[in-house]
């Protein structure tokens, strides 16, 4: 398995909120979704993506429905709430300021 | 944040968690289909594409517990554990069974021994303000507490700056007429205010007014709340109604709490006022009684007991006829009621507590190898992903299952064991154990308990914890737990090995002491052959026999009429039984000799002729008493021979005349020396002791001592009989054969209590200690079968594998004897107190002690050396 570079910590729940901001997804649709916007150079795993997914449940982030795909097979869609909406702008400015902050780090460097 | 939504998403998802479950996997089977289909379109066969997959997303369930975790509450993974290590402990039940039965016995032990420790030494005693309360007593020579006089008392109570009350009360055994006949009770008199002084007050009626302890006050009687319960059916219509005590008619006007007790003058039935009267109570030097008070605030018990002495000491100038010699000793009421029992208790819990940990250690040492045998186990589930936190906390979860059940059973078994050890007290002594009444499962016991069971829990759940933080995980799974790995528990298990045997030869040691001290003190010489003899306590009213001719032609017609029983050999009487006390003094001097107001304090005992001959006594020089010294007779006295020694040294008694002191003076001649009779505690040295006739110095209570050549006790109900049909108004409180005084008197039954005990413990320990000793040998075999078998097949013979691994339990049997004889010497001399006749560094006890452990701890190494021998050499090394 080729090493891929480690996501930072929390920013898997910002890039799948951030991803459910274009439309409703199903599990697989957001890993790809990430993957194909990031070029290829992120891969999100099942392994930390569905209990991620749980945790966003869980603080009412996200909702899940069961729907017919194109193929008409069943997946289930999460959708973004308007509090996963908020949550997502705290998280961006939160991450924004991490840049930030570790790019004055890289500069002064 | 949104915690309750949280909550209640987290319930809903828990309610339908088969549904949740099937939507996860799903869904996840939806993704990982998807991601097959998409390495097949980038050019993957589909074989491959499908291991692909595989491989990126690992094991499916591992995957489907990580979104659990986040679901899932924290109770669930618990009961995971739970479930878990039940089905270990199940898959092991000799294990299983063998570390509870051994926590349940060190807690049993443990918590019973500790039930007894707090009724008797922590519950406070239940009056007010306990802490403030003393008892006061006069102080001689010979006693250093002793009974105060009723006058001495009352100059106390006027003269003293320390106490806020000073009260005075007796015990006395009691003639209660009932409708149905005369019956022995028991009751104590107290001074007015004492209940006021305790700071106790009836549930019922009223308490003592002040001056209703007077001759001259109507006489009124408080009950016992169980005398209340018992004889009065607990109405409240006892108040006003008569109860006649010795011939006197005594008014009802209260009834005691339920809780109250006063050990000192118990068993009471009824509690009356002192009302002086008689020969004693008004005689200065007559000591009857005894003093309770209760400190001013800020009153130390140095000042008190200053405060009193000093009034003694003037008592003595302004009575030196009565008073010379007598001082004063203030000790709080507590030392005066459990003094004597703390040093016993204080061994026995000891001794529970060294069982308790011999029996820790042996179920620690049973994690152990358990742990040592898991590493596989272990390994296996940590490759499979299994954290560390999340082993440690099944490792914590089987040892909280073990302590819980095996605490469970162990205060289950203390409970059943207290009631039996208060059961095997003599009923006598227990009467007069009151603060026993407090014994059971009490909030301190509990919390004791509890403390045992955190301690153990801590115990349990770290041995294999910290047994595997040592041990490097991923090396196991390598090695499959073989060869080296036991080393590191070799060393630790030899190590409690060796604890588990000292503390074994402590409590093995302290038994054989003890034991060997009830063997001594059972076979002190008392100076009489105890057995065939039954005696009897016969009180009769003073209203009849209070006379000294009544009391005469009474003590005649006992004597004849329990002469003509059959099997009677002959009749003996006395005023106290032998084997009980050296008290019931009288003042002697030796006339003849200058004398400056001085007086011999001796035990006096009242008999008859045939006393001494019954008793199997010897006479040492001298006669006997003659039916011919009777009152018509000049006064004639036998002195044992502690008197001759102490105050005739070199001289010859018989001849000497003795006087007693007071207003009247009687002379007696000595005319014989016995050898000493046992009139105290077994444990007691002889002392100087006077016997005077019967027929000059009657009483109206007397106990008849029997020789029969029957059994002793089936004689005494004819005696009883005998004695009622003699007149029915006569009572008969104790009957008891020579045998069963001796064994219950109280330093027997302390002797024989403490040795018992303590050899149960040290009985027990000894088995778990060797138990420890087999398991830790029968490892070390099992991890060295193979180097064994390498050995054998090299040509070692049988022997020298005998003497590989009994040489190595002989190491760590004698390293634990050497640190057990020198802490059991240490251990013993702490206890000297409770030992008779025996040194601390009893050599042949210590020396029997060495040798019943060396050789059952040999044994138990023998049988794993045995196995070791045996060993087919092909077989072990082809095994693995």
């Amino acid at each position: 398995m080729a090493q891929k570079p480690d996501l930072l910590p929390g920013t898997l729940d910002l890039l799948i909120l951030k991803t459910l901001t274009r439309a409703p997804q199903h599990g697989y649709g957001i890993a790809l979704s990430i993957k194909q916007s990031s070029q290829y150079f992120l891969t999100v795993e099942e392994g930390s993506l569905y209990p991620a997914l749980q945790r966003l449940l869980l603080q009412g982030w996200v909702k899940a429905q069961w729907k017919q795909t194109e193929t008409n097979r069943r997946a289930r869609y999460y959708t973004l709430t308007p509090a996963g909406r908020k949550q997502l702008g705290v998280e961006l400015s939160q991450f924004e300021q991490m840049i930030t902050a570790i790019g004055r780090v890289l500069q002064d460097a | 944040m949104k915690s309750p939504i949280r909550f209640f998403r987290k319930l809903w998802i828990f309610v339908r968690r088969e549904k949740f479950n099937s939507e996860l996997e799903e869904e996840m089977a939806f993704h990982r289909e998807h991601a097959e289909k998409q390495l097949q379109v980038e050019g993957l066969p589909p074989q491959a594409a499908q291991h692909a997959t595989r491989r990126q997303f690992g094991s499916a369930l591992r995957l489907k517990e990580a979104s659990h975790d986040i679901v899932g509450f924290r109770f669930e993974s618990v009961l995971q554990d739970f479930r878990f290590a039940i089905r270990q402990l199940r898959k092991n039940p000799g294990f299983t069974a063998t570390a509870t039965l051994m926590l349940a016995l060190g807690m049993c032990a443990s918590v019973a021994i500790f039930a007894f420790v707090d009724a008797a030494l922590l519950k406070p005693l239940p009056y007010r303000d306990p802490s403030g309360l003393v008892a006061v007593f006069e102080k001689t020579s010979t006693f250093p507490r002793s009974n105060i006089s009723y006058l001495d008392y009352l100059d106390w109570k006027k003269q003293n700056t320390v106490f806020s009350s000073l009260d005075a009360f007796d015990h006395r055994g009691m003639i209660l007429t009932t409708s149905s006949g005369a019956q022995p009770t028991r009751g104590a008199r107290v001074s007015d205010g004492f209940f006021r002084t305790l700071g106790v007050t009836p549930i019922l009626g009223r308490d003592f007014a002040p001056g209703e302890d007077l001759l001259s006050a109507p006489r009124t009687v408080l009950l016992s709340y169980a005398t209340w319960q018992q004889r009065y059916g607990g109405k409240e219509d006892v108040l006003g109604q008569a109860v006649v005590l010795n011939g006197d008619d005594n008014v009802i006007i209260g009834v005691l709490p339920q809780g109250f007790h006063f050990a000192p003058a118990e068993p009471a039935e009824f509690w009356t006022t002192i009302h002086p009267s008689g020969d004693c109570d008004l005689r200065r030097s007559c000591h009857s009684m005894y003093g309770v008070a209760r400190l001013k605030d800020g009153v130390a018990l140095s000042t008190a007991l200053a405060n009193v002495t000093a009034i003694a000491a003037q008592l003595e100038k302004i009575y030196p006829g009565d008073n010379l010699g007598q001082s004063a000793a203030v000790v709080t009421l507590t030392e005066s009621i459990v003094g004597d029992i703390r040093p016993i208790l204080f061994v026995l819990f000891c001794g529970a507590g060294l069982l308790l940990l011999i029996a820790s250690v042996n179920v620690a040492s049973l994690l152990l190898v358990r742990s040592e045998g898991r590493k596989r186990e272990v390994a296996v589930r940590s490759a499979l992903g299994a954290s560390r936190v999340r082993l440690t906390r099944q490792f914590v979860t089987e040892g909280l299952i073990l302590v819980a059940v095996g605490s469970a059973l162990g205060v289950v078994a203390a409970y059943w064991t207290m009631h039996l050890l208060t059961r095997l007290i003599p009923e006598d002594m227990l009467a007069r154990m009151t603060f026993l009444h407090g014994l059971g499962l009490t909030a301190r016991v509990w919390t004791f308990a509890g403390m045992i069971a955190l301690l153990a829990s801590a115990m349990f759940s770290l041995t294999p914890t910290l047994h595997f933080s040592l041990s490097r995980i991923r090396d196991n799974l390598a090695e499959g737990g073989r060869a080296y790995a036991g080393n590191a528990w070799r060393r630790v298990g030899s190590k409690l090995v060796v604890l588990e045997l000292a503390t074994a030869v402590v409590l093995l040691v302290g038994a054989g002491l003890l034991g060997k001290s009830l063997y001594l003190l059972l076979h002190v010489d008392i100076g009489m052959r105890a057995d065939h003899l039954a005696t009897l306590s016969l009180d009769a009213p003073m209203s009849n026999y209070g006379k000294d001719p009544q009391a005469i032609a009474l003590e005649r017609r006992v004597i004849s009429q329990i002469a003509a029983l059959p099997g009677v050999k002959s009749v003996g009487i006395t005023t106290d039984i032998p084997v009980s006390h050296w008290g019931d003094t009288t003042w002697v001097r030796i006339l003849g000799r200058p004398w400056h107001g001085e007086h011999y304090d001796v035990p006096e005992r009242d008999v008859n002729p045939d006393y001494f001959t019954t008793l199997g006594a010897k006479l040492f020089r001298g006669r006997y008493f003659v039916e011919a010294d009777d009152a018509s007779k000049p006064h004639v006295a036998i002195i044992n021979q502690a008197f001759a020694k102490q105050y005739f040294p070199g001289e010859d008694p018989l001849g000497k005349q003795l006087s007693t002191l007071g207003d009247k003076p009687v002379s007696m001649e000595i005319v014989g020396i016995v050898e000493d009779i046992k009139e105290g505690q077994l444990d007691t040295v002889n002392r100087s002791a006077v016997y005077i006739p019967f027929a000059q110095s009657p009483n109206n209570y007397f106990i008849v001592v029997v020789r029969t050549s029957q059994t002793e006790q089936s004689l005494l109900p004819a005696m009883r009989a005998a004695i009622h049909q003699i007149d029915p108004d006569i009572v008969t409180p104790t009957g008891a054969t020579m045998m069963e005084v001796i064994n219950e008197s109280q330093s027997a039954y302390m002797h024989r209590s403490s040795a018992w005990l303590v050899g149960g413990f040290a009985f027990l320990a000894l088995l778990l200690g060797v138990v420890g000793l087999y398991g830790v040998v029968a490892y070390s075999v099992s991890q060295r079968t193979r180097e064994i078998g390498i050995r054998m097949a090299l040509g070692a013979q049988t022997g020298s594998v005998y003497q590989l691994i009994l040489k190595e339990a002989a190491r760590l049997i004698a390293v634990g004897l050497a640190v057990g004889l020198v802490c059991s010497i240490a251990a013993a001399i702490l206890m000297r107190g409770l030992l008779f006749g025996v040194r601390s560094w009893d050599v042949p006890t210590l020396a029997a002690v060495a040798a019943v452990l060396a050789v059952s701890a040999l044994l138990a190494s023998y049988i794993p050396a045995r196995r070791a021998a045996s060993l087919d050499p092909a077989e072990t090394l082809r095994a693995e």
